[in-house]
């Protein structure tokens, strides 16, 4: 290759007013946020919560993740984003700094399954203390036979394959799929060579 | 899709960047076939943009014109070819020319400018270009180590055209006496590390008005050329 790749570096702990601006409240607008698809949208509505636990098993606060993901049909939307308006946008962005706990919460539709593959939100994960980037998936605790068959997920070694998929919960009249990451330790969650 | 360069970022762990140490993957990260990384990013445009949002030194002004001194950066993204990447949604944060960020949570005893909030954003050209007015950021003191400064630096993240592409890097600037210093910079690989300093670039210098940086960005960029 005649070039090469820029370096990776941290997010940073202070990334809240240029990447999360609105979410965080501080006066700068926002191009995603932790709602990735509106109620106007066809589809499961669901909640996805959790947290992001350190080595030392510390909830961090200082966390960002950034989810993709199709829609209940199947499509990634190819129109240009729009933050102001509503319907389905298949991207978010949120930050875990807006309570003490470090929850986060995602507020999207159930994506349907695609390419033969078992529904998923791909996940990027970013924070203080990360010189590069994460990358891993959200599965669903409620598809266990397309999950047997998913090819990703067939990459994984099978006793961490349970990392990567959300426990289904109902909250509230909610359906709230329950996902945290530890990026280290004993549960550690899977990550990818993407 | 190009895969992720390891040779020229940093290692996942870096002991001096004491954080590293905890908040990262212990378990080897599982390789991924090159056909199953494929996925279009979202698309940015327009819609995203307003037009002082490239101009850090004009989009929060409440009373007057933030402090410090006054720089342009220009860029361009390409890939490991060389190929310019056009509309690569571009976002740069930072702190203010005293070295403190707006954010809640910097405790630096440094005052804050009403008149910067530090945050902007740019899509590239047809070309890959892009360009930012903004102040030059201060250094700022840090708890990593005893007497421990980060040199000055801007924040920028990009979209590549895939999911995959992504990057979040920090712009430092020439000759900075604290690079010896810093464990963030010195996390990338020595040979690497020139690609994070900016170049001064007098033809770049606006006169009377601004110095002229250049920052270019390389993503990895897919291995075929799109007219193959």
């Amino acid at each position: 290759m005649k070039y090469k790749q820029t370096p990776s570096q941290t997010i940073g702990p202070f990334f809240a007013h240029g990447l999360t601006a609105e979410q965080y409240r501080y006066n700068y607008t926002s191009i995603a946020h932790p709602v990735v698809a509106d109620h106007s949208v066809p589809g499961e509505q669901i909640i996805v919560q959790g947290r992001v636990f350190d080595g030392a098993g510390n909830s961090c606060t200082d966390a960002m993740l950034e989810c993709w993901q199709c829609d209940a049909e199947g499509r990634y939307s190819d129109r240009q984003q729009d933050p102001k308006a509503g319907g389905f946008k298949g991207f978010g962005r949120v930050g875990t700094g807006m309570n003490e706990a470090g929850r986060y919460e995602i507020r999207t539709i159930k994506p349907a399954s695609i390419y033969g593959q078992a529904p998923h939100i791909n996940v990027t994960l970013f924070m203080r203390g990360m010189l590069n980037h994460q990358f891993t998936r959200i599965y669903f605790s409620d598809e266990e036979d397309l999950n047997a068959r998913d090819k990703m997920l067939n990459l994984v070694p099978e006793d961490r394959r349970q990392t990567l998929i959300a426990r289904r919960l109902e909250i509230a009249g909610a359906t709230v799929y329950e996902f945290n990451i530890y990026v280290q330790g004993e549960q550690e969650t899977v990550f990818f060579d993407l | 899709m190009n895969k992720r360069d390891w040779n020229n970022h940093p290692p996942l762990v870096y002991p001096d960047y004491k954080s590293t140490v905890v908040r990262n993957p212990a378990k080897p990260l599982i390789p991924v076939p090159e056909e199953m990384m494929d996925l279009r990013m979202p698309v940015y445009g327009d819609a995203v943009i307003d037009k002082l949002d490239h101009d850090l030194t004009k989009n929060s002004i409440v009373n007057g014109e933030p402090l410090g001194e006054r720089i342009v950066i220009h860029g361009k993204v390409i890939d490991e070819q060389g190929r310019g990447i056009p509309n690569v949604l571009v976002e740069i944060w930072q702190c203010n020319s005293t070295g403190r960020y707006i954010h809640k949570l910097d405790q630096h005893d440094a005052p804050l400018d009403p008149n910067f909030v530090g945050a902007g954003r740019a899509l590239t050209d047809d070309a890959g270009n892009y360009r930012f007015y903004t102040i030059k950021p201060g250094a700022y003191p840090w708890g990593n180590h005893p007497n421990a400064w980060r040199p000055a630096h801007i924040h920028f993240s990009l979209f590549g055209h895939q999911f995959a592409d992504r990057l979040i890097t920090q712009m430092y600037f020439p000759g900075d006496p604290l690079f010896a210093y810093d464990p963030i910079f010195n996390s990338v690989p020595a040979h690497a590390r020139d690609l994070l300093v900016a170049d001064f670039k007098i033809e770049l210098t606006e006169p009377g008005f601004a110095l002229g940086y250049e920052f270019n960005i390389v993503l990895r960029g897919s291995r075929q050329t799109p007219f193959e």
